[in-house]
C-alpha cells in the first residue's frame, strides 16, 4: 500500500452538514424569540429560560453518563428542548416546577427512549404536559406583559419554594394599577367570552401568554429564516398552519360571534410557536414528504378541535404529542412505491 | 513534457466570431426550453466540470510498462494467448474470451510480453495480468485488422464482432457490450438509449467525447441500431451540457432515427434505470433486465469506440479517461492506454502538494485505490485525486439517526434508508432484505451524502448485501 494514500469506501463526497449543526442552527434561531420574552416580561421571563435550559442540560449528562454514552450535550438537541420548554410555561411560573417539567421531559420524553433520535414525542412537550397535569393552576397563572419594573424585580411566583403551592400573584397585578386586566389569556376570553383581541395586538405579541408564545410575528420570521437555511422542512408549520385554518374556517362562518376566526386562530396561543418549532421535530415526526403534510393537518385541525370543543383553552400540545405517536404509523402508509415494484419500502 | 497533442475529430479552438454566437444562443435556448425531464429524488452535489469540460482529449506517452488485468470486465477472464518474451503490435490481441460472457483483451502497445501474473486492483485483491515492457522506439501503429462495412454485416456477425473487438461498457459498468445486444429470448428492443449523462462530479470525459469523437458516436450508435434491432436511439445528456445537445442535434442527419434530448442535472440520472425513467417514463421491473421494457442503454465512450473499432475490425487498447480532482495540478481529458498505472498518470499531469484519497471512476460510486500501481482498466472512466482530508473531516462524528427523512427523499428509488440503516445496525440482514427490499439498492450513494447524522448507509448496505449473498450460497450448498 502506498504510503499516504487513503482508502474509504465511496462515497467519498459529503454533504457537510450534520446534525449539531442542525440544532445550533435552531437554537440560533429560537433566540430572538427568547430575548422578545425577556423583553416582555422581565427577570422572571429569563430565569424560567436559563432553569428550565440548564436543568435539561443537566439531565442529558447526567443520563448519558449513566449508559455511558459520553457526551451528548455536543449535539445541542437538549438545548433546544430546554429553551422550547421555557418558551411554553407562563413567566411566572415556580422555578422549582420548572425545573420538575424540565427533568421530566429530557428523563421521560428522551433518556428513557435511549436518547436522540429513539424519542416517540418531543421532549419539551412531554415535560409541559406533565407540569400541566400535576401543577394545572400555577401553569394557567397568567401575569401582564410590559408589566413596570419588570426588569428590576420577579414575579412573585418565581420564587416559590420547591414543593410549595405558588405565591399569589393578584395582590402584585393589583398593585400594578392595569386597567382591563382579567388575568386570561386573549384565547381564554375568546373562547369563554367570545371577544377576539385585535389580531395585529395578538400577531405582534402586546397580550398575554407564556413566555414565548406572544408575538406570532417574531416567530413566523424566525421560523422562515430556518426554513430558509434548509434546517426545518416547511411543510409541516405550513401544513399545520393550514389544517388549523381550515378547521376553523367554516365555524367561523357559520357563527362568527361565537368562533374564533381563522385569522385569530392562528395569531393566538401557542400555535405558532407549535407549528414552527415543535410539530417540525425531526425526531418526533414523520420521515416521508407525503406523511409530514398528513401529519401536520392532523395537528392543525386537532389542535382547534380540542380549542373550539375540548375543555382546554390550548390544545396544540396534546394534538402534537398526538401527532407524534401516530408519526410512525403515518410514516409507513405514506412509503413510496419503490421503484419497478408495486411494494412499498 | 512536450508531446504530440492530438485532437481527434473535430476542430475545437474556442469559438469566436458570428459561429460561436449562434451556437451561445442555441444554447441559452435550449437551456430555457427543454424538457427538464428527469427521475423522482436523487441529489445535487458539487461537480466542479469546470476543472475539465473545455479541456479537450489529448494523448499521453506510453508508461515504460502496461498492466493488463485478464479480468477487467464482469463476466469470465480473458486466458492469455501469448508467452513470457513474446513481441507483441500494438492492437494484436493478446488474451481470448473462452466464454459468451468474457471479451478478449488487445495489446495496448507494441512491445514484449515480461511476465503474467498477480497485479493489483482497485477492488484490492490482486489479478492475474499480462506485464507488457512497451517498445518506446516503435512506431505504435496499429498495424491489426482490415477494414470491414458494418452496414453490410448481419446482426450476428456484427455481435461477434464486438465481442472481438474487446468492447464492456465504459461508462464504469464494464459490462461486456455484446452481451446486451442480445435481448433474452422473448424480448424485443425497440429503444436505444445513449447515455450520455455523466452525473459524476468531475467527470467530463462523455462530453469531450460528444464534442470531438461525434462521427464515431453517430457511427456507433447506427452500428448497435442494427444489432440490437431498435427501431430508434435517444441521447440522453444532462443539460448541464448542452453545448453537448445543440452540437449534436445539428450534426445527426435528418434521415437517422437519432435523438438528443436534455435531461434534468441530477445525480444519479446516469444509472441506466434513472434515464431510462426520465426519458421513457418506463421502470425496469425490479430484479429485471432493461430489455424487460424494450431498452437497451449503451454509454457514448462505448458506442463512439465501436463506431471507431469495428469498420476496422480492431481491438479496444485506449480510452478517454478524465484526470482530476482538487489534488491535481493540470487537470484534463486524457486518451490513456489500457494499463496505463495510475502513478504514471497522476506524474503526467502533477500532483499539488499531498494526496490524499485517489478514486477510479466518479466520487460518487467510484473506488478508492490502495496502490499507485493499479492500471486504468476498460471500465476507468476518471481518475480523481482528492487532497487528505482533515482528520475531523474523516473521522465525523456519527449521530443517531434523527429521522431528518432526507434519505428518504435521496434515494432515487425510494427505499427507506433510514430504516434499512437501524436494521443493519442491529444485524437484521434478512429482514433488510425480505420487507425493505435491500436487494433493490444500487449503491449510488445518495442516502450516505445527505445523512446528517453522518451514518455509513451505503457502506452498511453494501455489507449487508455481501452477507446476505454468502448465505443464500450457503443456503444452497446446504440443499445440494
Ligand atoms: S445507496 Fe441504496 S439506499 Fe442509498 S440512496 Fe442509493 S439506492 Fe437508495
Ligand atoms: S438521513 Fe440519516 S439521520 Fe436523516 S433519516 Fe436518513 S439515516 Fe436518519
Amino acid at each position: 500500500m502506498d504510503k499516504g494514500i487513503e482508502i474509504r469506501t465511496s462515497p467519498h463526497l459529503k454533504r457537510v452538514i450534520s446534525v449539531d449543526k442542525i440544532m445550533r442552527t435552531v437554537v440560533l434561531a429560537l433566540l430572538p424569540i427568547c430575548a422578545f420574552a425577556v423583553y416582555q416580561f422581565g427577570l422572571s421571563a429569563l430565569l424560567l429560560l436559563l432553569t428550565t435550559t440548564g436543568v435539561a442540560m443537566w439531565t442529558e449528562w447526567f443520563f448519558a453518563r449513566l449508559s455511558g454514552k459520553g457526551n451528548t450535550l455536543a449535539d445541542w438537541s437538549v438545548v433546544i428542548t430546554g429553551l422550547l420548554l421555557g418558551l411554553t410555561l407562563p413567566p411566572g411560573f415556580p422555578l422549582w416546577m420548572a425545573a420538575v417539567a424540565a427533568f421530566v421531559g429530557v428523563a421521560l420524553g428522551k433518556a428513557l427512549f435511549g436518547g436522540l433520535g429513539y424519542n416517540v414525542m418531543n421532549p419539551a412537550l412531554v415535560g409541559r404536559a406533565f407540569v400541566q397535569a400535576a401543577f394545572p393552576v400555577a401553569i394557567t397563572t397568567w401575569t401582564p406583559a410590559f408589566a413596570p419594573g419588570r426588569f428590576m424585580e420577579l414575579i412573585p411566583s418565581t420564587l416559590t419554594l420547591p414543593f410549595m403551592q405558588p405565591n399569589p400573584v393578584k395582590d402584585w397585578v393589583a398593585g400594578l394599577h392595569l386597567d382591563g386586566w382579567s388575568g386570561a389569556t386573549p384565547l381564554a376570553i375568546q373562547k369563554f367570552q367570545h371577544i377576539e383581541a385585535p389580531i395585529a395586538d395578538a400577531f405582534s405579541g402586546m397580550i398575554a401568554g407564556s413566555a414565548g408564545e406572544t408575538s406570532a410575528l417574531l416567530i413566523l420570521i424566525c421560523g422562515l429564516w430556518l426554513a430558509w437555511q434548509r434546517m426545518l422542512d416547511w411543510r409541516i408549520p405550513v401544513s399545520v398552519l393550514a389544517g388549523a385554518a381550515l378547521m376553523a374556517l367554516p365555524f367561523w362562518l357559520m357563527d362568527s360571534g361565537h368562533y374564533p376566526s381563522p385569522w385569530f386562530v392562528l395569531s393566538s396561543g401557542g400555535l405558532m410557536l407549535a407549528a414552527w418549532f415543535m410539530a417540525s421535530d425531526m425526531v418526533a415526526s414523520p420521515v416521508t414528504a407525503r406523511g409530514v403534510v398528513i401529519y401536520g393537518l392532523f395537528i392543525g385541525s386537532l389542535t382547534v378541535i380540542i380549542r373550539l370543543f375540548g375543555g382546554l383553552v390550548e390544545g396544540v400540545m396534546y394534538a402534537i404529542l398526538l401527532g407524534n405517536a401516530l408519526g410512525p404509523l403515518i410514516s409507513s402508509w405514506t412509503q413510496p412505491r419503490v421503484y419497478g415494484t408495486s411494494k412499498k419500502s | 513534457m512536450k508531446h504530440q497533442t492530438a485532437v481527434l475529430d473535430s476542430k475545437l479552438a474556442p469559438e469566436a466570431g458570428l459561429s460561436g454566437l449562434v451556437k451561445r444562443l442555441n444554447t441559452g435556448f435550449l437551456r430555457l426550453f427543454h424538457g427538464h425531464k428527469t427521475f423522482d429524488h436523487g441529489i445535487y452535489p458539487v461537480e466542479h466540470k469546470e476543472w475539465t469540460a473545455d479541456k479537450p482529449i489529448r494523448r499521453l506517452p506510453f508508461a515504460d510498462e502496461l498492466v493488463i488485468p485478464l479480468l477487467q470486465h464482469k463476466g469470465r477472464a480473458a486466458v492469455p494467448i501469448v508467452k513470457v518474451g513474446q513481441e507483441v503490435v500494438r492492437g494484436e490481441p493478446i488474451a481470448h474470451a473462452d466464454h459468451f460472457v468474457s471479451v478478449p483483451m488487445h495489446a495496448p502497445a507494441t512491445g514484449v510480453i515480461r511476465a503474467i501474473g498477480l497485479a493489483p486492483t482497485a477492488a484490492g485483491p490482486k489479478t492475474q495480468a499480462i506485464y507488457l515492457k512497451v517498445y518506446h522506439a516503435a512506431s505504435q501503429e496499429v498495424l491489426y485488422g482490415e477494414h470491414r462495412e458494418p452496414e453490410r454485416m448481419s446482426a450476428k456477425d456484427i455481435i461477434q464482432s464486438i465481442q472481438d473487438a474487446g468492447l464492456v461498457g465504459l461508462g464504469g459498468g464494464a459490462f461486456p457490450s455484446h452481451v446486451k445486444m442480445h435481448p433474452p429470448a422473448g424480448r424485443v428492443i425497440h429503444t436505444l438509449v445513449v447515455n450520455g449523462c455523466e452525473c459524476e462530479p468531475y467527470l467530463t470525459c462523455d462530453h469531450r467525447i460528444m464534442l470531438e469523437q461525434t462521427d464515431a458516436l453517430l457511427r456507433g450508435i447506427m452500428i448497435a441500431l442494427k444489432a440490437t434491432r431498435a427501431e430508434r436511439a435517444i441521447i440522453g445528456v444532462e443539460d448541464n451540457k448542452l453545448d453537448a445537445v445543440a452540437h449534436l442535434r445539428a450534426r445527426i442527419p435528418k434521415d437517422l432515427p437519432i435523438t438528443a434530448e436534455a435531461v434534468q442535472t441530477k445525480y444519479p440520472q446516469g444509472a441506466e434505470k434513472m434515464l431510462i425513467k426520465a426519458l421513457l417514463d418506463l421502470e425496469v421491473p425490479a430484479g429485471g433486465l432493461t430489455a424487460d421494457v424494450g431498452v437497451a442503454v449503451f454509454n457514448v465512450g462505448t458506442l463512439a469506440q465501436m463506431g471507431e473499432l469495428l469498420p476496422n475490425s480492431q481491438g479496444l487498447i485506449e480510452r478517454v479517461v478524465t484526470v482530476s480532482g482538487p489534488a491535481v495540478k493540470r487537470p484534463g481529458n486524457f486518451m490513456v492506454p489500457i494499463g496505463t498505472p495510475i502513478r504514471f498518470l497522476l506524474d503526467q499531469v502533477g500532483v499539488d502538494g499531498e494526496l490524499g484519497q485517489v478514486i477510479l471512476g466518479g466520487p460518487m460510486m467510484g473506488m478508492a485505490v490502495a496502490s499507485l500501481d493499479v492500471p486504468v482498466t476498460k471500465s476507468v472512466s476518471g481518475v480523481v485525486a482528492l487532497r487528505p482530508e482533515p482528520e475531523d473531516a474523516v473521522r465525523r462524528q456519527v449521530y443517531p439517526c434523527i429521522k431528518c427523512g432526507e434519505c428518504l427523499s435521496a434515494c432515487p428509488i425510494s427505499l427507506n434508508p433510514s430504516m434499512l440503516g437501524e436494521l443493519a445496525a442491529a444485524r437484521e440482514y434478512a429482514t433488510m432484505e425480505e420487507s425493505f427490499q435491500l436487494d433493490q439498492c444500487f449503491e449510488c450513494g445518495c442516502c450516505a451524502y445527505v445523512c446528517p447524522s453522518n451514518i455509513p448507509l451505503t457502506q452498511y448496505f453494501r455489507i449487508a448485501k455481501s452477507i446476505n449473498r454468502d448465505a443464500k450460497k450457503h443456503h444452497e450448498q446446504k440443499q445440494h
